[in-house]
């Protein structure tokens, strides 16, 4: 195991970035630049394949690890996959190229800046999701506010310039005092290094202080109620394949976060501040439900159903059970499917009609079949209906909850249902109904590379969902170690 | 005369500095060889400093008045290269604005010739003598472009200003001397009695005259003023090089003499740090003019090296000097920039100008970018680096109140970097600058952002230089 498959993974996609960055000067280079970048992200997305069959699911430690020397005596650049990490390498590099194919339509001007920024991205988040070292996690956390603010500003809508912001000062501002925590973190134990501290451990006394720094960035991350605001403006104004990208792989940064760090590093403050994660969750379910319901903008709903989700997996982490981590995991990955394709499906009609208003639409069904037919795949998808895989995580959520808090399960399982009430209402006011807007007559069906793009993303959807097991198995291992250690630390302190 | 020889570089820039002088008034139109001998001067001094650096432990020479030591040999090639750069790319400003005359490089090479002695004090009447001489030469250098009103308003202000805090200075130096009886800084610290007042006295009106010299709030009302109507090529100079000089004598003056009384000086720093960072980062966001804004980011970035001064400890002096040395290296990007946007001879330095630079300029906007987000202290950038150095050495001495408070200005600051960014990638744009730049601009530009850029892959490298800076 020589080869450094996890560095390749992580900086293959800014090699071909630069690549890009040096053949923008010829003009009508626009379908090739195109190409370049689908061919890095494919590479990258069969490597990531290919780690996955490489992986060993018998054990929970951590594989393809590369440690090397970084800052002399301080920080060690060091790398690693175990069952909790590598679905979401995955699923990076499943929905990049996606997003790259996605690109056609929507955005004409700068498009090889575009594709720059996201290969970019890529390269952040697959180093966010396979970084063992606290600095080197917190680095790719960061970074990766420059090509999303740069996305969302240069190639989003009317309102860009202040969802720009208010998304890159929010997660900069959750994140400094996350700093903060790791450098103390460095001062208390000695190093930075995740799999050594899950040894060492922390001392009680600081944990509380450390786990709320590390929340507060989680937190905006998310995003959990009450500073989810930056979420709605974020995906209103960006491009679809921005929106797709934040969607479905930047907030798991954060859930993935929770369960590696917060509940790894500080199992006692965990047990403290879980009724805290509690209320703050089913808040986000309820609440932020009951606001999708009342959307007029299809992309607004389907942003405020993500806070939704994002609160049944905050919830599903906390229970501290087997199937309520393996619960958020599945709905993690399901959630990054099933909201990337709602977006491209937004996109979809937004660029025939140029509107995003529920108002605009209605009575499609018989003008776009196709598109019907997918979007209703997505939508029962997104309420969790069971043979999708939204069903799988949602289901193993509310039964760990119930095992843990009674009332907690039942409020969350009240978000389910509204969760059904907004989706499948959109899903009638937008496909069905009187065709009244006569525009809509013109529109097309979807084309080529829109029917595979949603294909590829409603396979997944289904397979997992009726048969979950190649998932469960990747990650059973991982867990249960982490649950065991978990309550070794809890009980023993 | 034992050890002359460590002191090369100083006599060799004083001989150069009157051979100029001398070939000024005798050889017509001989602004271009002045500057450029003026050029190789610095390069020279440079490397015999470098090469003094290899040899030499600590060496304390003329009745103890000067030290040369690992500390004072980084400093000094730290700014004889910065000031190199900034006469090598400020020809064509100067000309321009048809004041590329011989005082210009011999101004610069006196005032770096009183910050090396400054950087090599180890007595307060040395280092008052270097602090004069830089400042004199500072204060033509502000009015620079007399035709100019803000230009010499400029200069006026800034001495005016200055020989106030010089006065202040003055009057700490004989508050120490007379309760200590030597203005030695070794001597000093045998001899003083730590429950005397009046050297506590003594010390704050040597800081104030210091924090005046870096610009740190509350002293700070100059800079910007200054900033402004100074030349571009001046500015630039006074963001980097006068700094670099100061705060090696504030390390040297409160560690060499004053570290038994760090209880009493540890607060004002901590006060002028804070009030820096936060200032500089909230005062920028109205900014207009780009020189004022930098004025401003240069308060605060100033904030962040005396938060490593602050904890009293060798790594916290490495941080502070890691923390300058990238500073320099961004700020130098930044104004490699600033002097790129001209158009038909004119230089434009709204924020304004900037709209939509990407369009017609993409390597330029992409290089102030880079700057502009590692000036902000976003990772992967140096500036980021250079930060966390910083905090790391404040956190190791538990001062979470400080590190906390400096990481929150941050994202004050990073709020108006984006609205340079915003102007510069969101907005409609103007008419195409000139492209036809001298190479030397374009190659300081290209290096400060590739530094920047790749400074993450090796970053061992400037710590290994630093780590040998030992004071304590």
């Amino acid at each position: 195991m020589n080869f450094p498959i996890l560095s390749s993974l992580i900086l293959l996609p800014s090699i071909g970035a630069l690549f890009l960055f040096f053949t923008k000067s010829k003009s009508e280079n626009k379908i090739t630049a195109k190409y370049v970048a689908l061919f890095t992200s494919l590479v990258n997305f069969f490597l990531s394949i290919y780690l996955w069959i490489l992986f060993d699911q018998t054990t929970s430690a951590f594989q393809f690890v590369e440690d090397r020397i970084w800052i002399k005596g301080l920080i060690n650049y060091k790398v690693g996959v175990d069952g909790i990490s590598i679905l979401f390498v995955i699923l990076t590099t499943f929905i990049t190229p996606l997003c790259i194919i996605s690109v056609n339509n929507s955005i004409t001007k700068r498009l090889n800046e575009f594709l720059i920024a996201i290969l970019v991205m890529e390269t952040f988040m697959i180093g966010v999701f396979c970084s063992l070292d606290l600095v080197v996690f917190y680095l790719f956390f960061e970074a990766g506010l420059i090509p999303m603010f740069l996305i969302i500003g240069i190639w989003g809508g009317t309102r860009r310039v202040y969802s720009a912001f208010k998304f890159f000062l929010f997660t900069l501002l959750g994140s400094v005092l996350m700093l903060v925590a790791i450098i103390s973190i460095y001062w208390i134990t000695g190093t930075t290094d995740v799999v050594q501290l899950y040894e060492l451990g922390i001392d009680v006394k600081y944990q509380n202080f450390l786990w709320l720094a590390f929340f507060s960035s989680f937190a905006v991350k998310t995003p959990m109620w009450p500073v989810h605001t930056w979420l709605p403006d974020a995906h209103v104004e960006a491009p679809t394949a921005g929106s797709v990208l934040l969607a479905a792989i930047l907030l798991k940064m954060a859930g993935y976060g929770f369960i590696r760090f917060s509940l790894g590093l500080f199992p006692s403050a965990s047990e403290i501040f879980t009724p805290l994660i509690y209320i703050l969750s089913v808040i986000a379910i309820i609440f932020t439900s009951l606001i999708a319901l009342m959307q007029e903008d299809m992309k607004k709903l389907i942003a405020y159903s993500s806070v939704a989700h994002m609160g049944f997996v905050t919830l599903g982490i906390f229970t501290i059970q087997q199937q309520g981590i393996e619960g958020s995991i599945i709905q993690m990955i399901s959630h990054g499917l099933v909201s990337a394709a709602l977006f491209l499906c937004v996109g979809i009609v937004y660029d025939r009609m140029h509107s995003r208003l529920i108002a605009t639409y209605g009575g499609i069904v018989t003008i776009i079949p196709k598109y019907a037919i997918l979007f209703m795949v997505f939508t029962l998808a997104a309420l969790g209906l069971p043979g999708t895989s939204g069903f799988v995580g949602e289901f193993l959520i509310l039964m760990a909850a119930f095992k843990d808090n009674f009332l907690v399960a039942v409020l969350a399982s009240l978000g389910v249902i509204i969760g059904a009430a907004y989706m499948l209402w959109l899903y009638k006011r937008v496909i069905f109904g009187k065709l009244i807007n006569s525009e809509l007559k013109k529109m097309i069906d979807l084309n080529k590379s829109e029917a595979f793009t949603l294909t590829c993303l409603a396979i997944p959807t289904l397979y997992f969902g009726f048969y979950p097991e190649p998932l469960i198995n990747t990650i059973e291992v991982s867990i249960s170690d982490l649950i065991d250690t978990y309550n070794f630390n809890v009980v023993s302190k | 005369m034992i050890n002359i020889e460590l002191i090369f570089p100083e006599i060799f820039i004083s001989l150069s500095i009157m051979f100029l002088l001398i070939l000024g008034v005798f050889k017509k139109n001989s602004s271009k060889i002045i500057h450029n001998i003026s050029l190789l001067v610095l390069l020279i001094t440079a490397v015999i400093t470098f090469n003094e650096t290899i040899s030499i432990n600590r060496t304390i020479l003329f009745n103890e008045s000067i030290v040369i030591d690992y500390l004072s040999s980084f400093m000094k090639i730290i700014t004889l290269l910065a000031a190199f750069v900034v006469l090598l790319i400020s020809s064509n400003y100067l000309k321009t604005f048809k004041i590329f005359i011989i005082e210009y490089p011999i101004l610069i090479l006196s005032s770096v010739l009183g910050m090396m002695i400054m950087i090599s004090s180890n007595d307060l009447i040395v280092f008052y003598m270097g602090l004069e001489l830089q400042s004199l030469a500072l204060y033509v250098l502000a009015t620079f472009n007399r035709d100019q009103l803000k230009s010499s308003e400029a200069g006026l202000k800034y001495f005016v200003l200055s020989a106030l805090s010089s006065g202040l200075l003055l009057y700490g130096c004989s508050l120490i001397y007379g309760f200590t009886g030597s203005t030695n800084f070794n001597v000093i610290s045998t001899q003083f009695n730590t429950n005397e007042y009046a050297i506590t006295f003594g010390i704050v009106f040597i800081l104030v005259g210091l924090a005046f010299k870096i610009s740190a709030v509350p002293f700070h009302m100059w800079a910007p003023d200054v900033y402004e109507g100074s030349p571009t090529s001046v500015t630039l100079f006074f963001t980097m090089v006068p700094k670099i000089a100061a705060l090696t004598v504030f390390i040297r003056f409160l560690y060499v003499p004053f570290l038994n009384l760090i209880d009493q000086w540890q607060m004002i720093l901590v006060f002028l740090s804070i009030a820096s960072m936060l200032f500089g980062a909230i005062a920028a966001i109205g900014q207009k003019n780009l020189k004022r804004l930098i004025a401003y980011s240069s308060i605060s970035h100033i904030g962040y090296a005396l938060a490593g001064l602050v904890t009293g400890s060798n790594d916290g002096i490495q941080s502070s000097v890691i923390y300058m040395t990238i500073y320099i290296i961004m700020n130098l990007g930044f104004f490699s920039c600033l002097l790129m946007m001209k158009r038909n001879n004119i230089y434009y330095e709204q924020i304004d100008d900037l709209s939509g630079l990407s369009k017609n300029h993409p390597l330029l906007s992409i290089s102030l970018l880079i700057i502009l987000f590692s000036l902000a202290g976003i990772p992967p950038l140096a500036g980021f680096f250079a930060k966390f150095y910083i905090f790391k050495s404040v956190i190791e001495q538990s001062m979470y109140f400080l590190a906390i408070v400096g990481l929150l200005s941050t994202v004050v600051a990073a709020f108006y970097y984006l609205r340079i960014i915003k102007i510069m990638y969101f907005d409609k744009e103007k008419d195409c600058y000139d492209k036809d730049h001298s190479l030397w601009l374009k190659l300081s530009l290209t290096f400060s952002t590739l530094l920047i850029l790749i400074y993450f892959i090796f970053p061992s490298e400037l710590i290994d230089v630093v780590s040998k800076i030992n004071i304590i």
